[in-house]
């Protein structure tokens, strides 16, 4: 019996497990193969839609699904913690005892956000990175009045690049339409040179930035918040007040990764092949999604399309055959919706060696991108697109 | 600011930063974190094979209020030497 441990529950862990199922349905129901997911909660959380709680009447009701209801019948889903993987044995141990042994190990584990680690965070900043902390904000927004907005970076790499941006777009066009957009002056931090990481996508929001009368801070890295002055200060030695303050919270890995050996501290990003998806040269571990420390975003997009290149080498390696057809090896690429604000969108689709070239913004991409999140329940988990 | 800025003689490197085969803003980023754990007076070599770095990381270093110590084209990589001045 081979066993196939995929731990995490999400985008990557969830669709990888189903591709495998449609790979090896043979062998699994002639008890060969077995797949398993062990999930911390064993609910699908759905977290580009967190910035619509805060920004579009989303609820998070709507952004939970039962993780069992997404996933094939064949495939067996462990509800639990994990505490360690051992790779000594290989097995993963859970923080309950117990312990499964694996001969295929997917970590597709995720991301975490960590405001603990920026001293006042918590009691200071917004943000949209939980469901709690996006109705939070949302109940900020609807008390502005006037005053200043500082929406920020205070730790790279985060979850979805664009959405500091989307959020700063969406909330001038909401100022906008209530009529109060001149008693607010809106600020935007950006930890680099640039508003955005990939120069195609910043030549693309800085004009727009300044369309919205937006003003753009680089190299903005946060380093403390004065509660008392209430002032945002950065390592660069910059200081701005604020009435309402929006950071982007740090993130890291898992913690169990740093302390299995599986990830260097202190980000816990696994060491992730850009192609074949190995962690660490090791012939029978694969990572994709937040949990990779690849040059690219963190998002579900990526994870959706490494899934297949995932799935097509466990698949070969239990098969004992070399990988084939055309998801031998991940190439970059990456896909999503990107909101400019005032009802419109644009598209980023790139890849390691293509930089995205976004199209004019317009109707339809924001239209996109509302479906994209309706739609995504019956279509990216089970690998219908 | 050239690919093979003049270096300040011997200067005694406190630390290393690694950041080859990591893009943009990687290596900035590894930077950044390094300077942060650093002391004042602190020298930190930056070894990137990112084409970006090589102005991403004078800007942010004359921004930041450190100095530049040196820029110098390697073997398939650039170092950049920064003294952490506050």
């Amino acid at each position: 019996m081979q066993r196939i441990l995929i731990l995490g529950g999400g985008v990557g862990g969830t669709l990888t497990a189903n591709l495998l199922v449609k790979k090896l349905r043979k062998r699994i129901d002639q008890g060969d193969v077995e797949i398993v997911v062990v999930d911390a909660t064993g609910q699908h959380v759905y977290q580009p839609g967190f910035m619509y709680i805060a920004m579009g009447g989303e609820r998070a009701a709507g952004l939970s699904r039962p993780e069992r209801s997404l996933l094939d019948k064949r495939v067996t889903l462990v509800v639990g913690e994990v505490a360690k993987v051992d790779e000594s044995t290989e097995t993963v141990l859970l923080t309950d005892g117990r312990a499964l042994t694996y001969t295929h190990l997917v970590l597709a584990t995720g991301s975490r956000i960590v405001p603990e680690s920026i001293e006042h965070f918590t009691d200071e900043a917004h943000h949209f990175y939980t469901a709690e902390a996006a109705a939070d904000l949302r109940l900020a927004l609807d008390t502005f009045r006037e005053g200043r907005i500082v929406i920020g970076i205070a730790g790279m790499p985060y979850k979805c690049p664009p959405a500091p941006l989307e959020v700063a777009f969406l909330i001038e066009s909401e100022l906008h339409d209530r009529g109060i957009r001149d008693a607010a002056e809106m600020h935007f931090c950006s930890p680099i040179g640039r508003a955005f990481t990939i120069e195609s996508v910043s030549e693309m929001a800085t004009p727009i930035l300044v369309g919205k009368g937006i003003e753009l801070h680089t190299f903005f890295n946060v380093e403390a918040i004065d509660p008392d002055r209430r002032v945002v200060q950065s390592l660069e030695g910059e200081e701005l007040p604020y009435d309402l303050l929006i950071l982007v919270p740090p993130h890291k890995g898992q913690q169990f990764l740093i302390d299995s050996g599986l990830a260097p501290a202190p980000g816990g990003w696994l060491p992730t092949d850009r192609h074949t998806l190995q962690v660490g040269g090791r012939s029978n571990v694969w990572a994709l999604g937040d949990a990779t420390d690849l040059p690219l975003s963190k998002a579900g997009s990526t994870a959706h399309f490494e899934a297949p290149v995932v799935a097509e080498r466990v698949a070969a390696d239990v098969e004992g055959r070399a990988p084939a057809g055309k998801h031998v090896d991940y190439e970059g690429k990456v896909m999503c919706f990107f909101e400019i604000g005032d009802g419109k969108g644009t598209l980023l689709q790139f890849d390691y060696d293509h930089p995205p070239r976004p199209p004019k913004p317009n109707q339809l991409w924001h239209l996109g991108k509302i479906v994209f999140n309706k739609t995504y329940w019956h279509t990216v988990p089970k690998g219908r697109v | 600011m050239t690919d093979t800025a003049v270096t300040d003689g011997a200067v005694a490197i406190t630390r290393t930063v690694d950041a080859r085969g990591s893009y943009c803003p990687g290596p900035l980023m590894e930077l950044i974190r390094s300077i942060r754990e650093s002391q004042v007076g602190d020298v930190i070599a930056v070894y990137s094979s990112d084409k970006g770095s090589k102005t991403d990381i004078p800007k942010w270093i004359e921004k930041a209020g450190h100095r530049l110590v040196a820029l110098e084209a390697r073997d398939g990589y650039d170092e950049i030497i920064v003294e952490k001045m506050r």
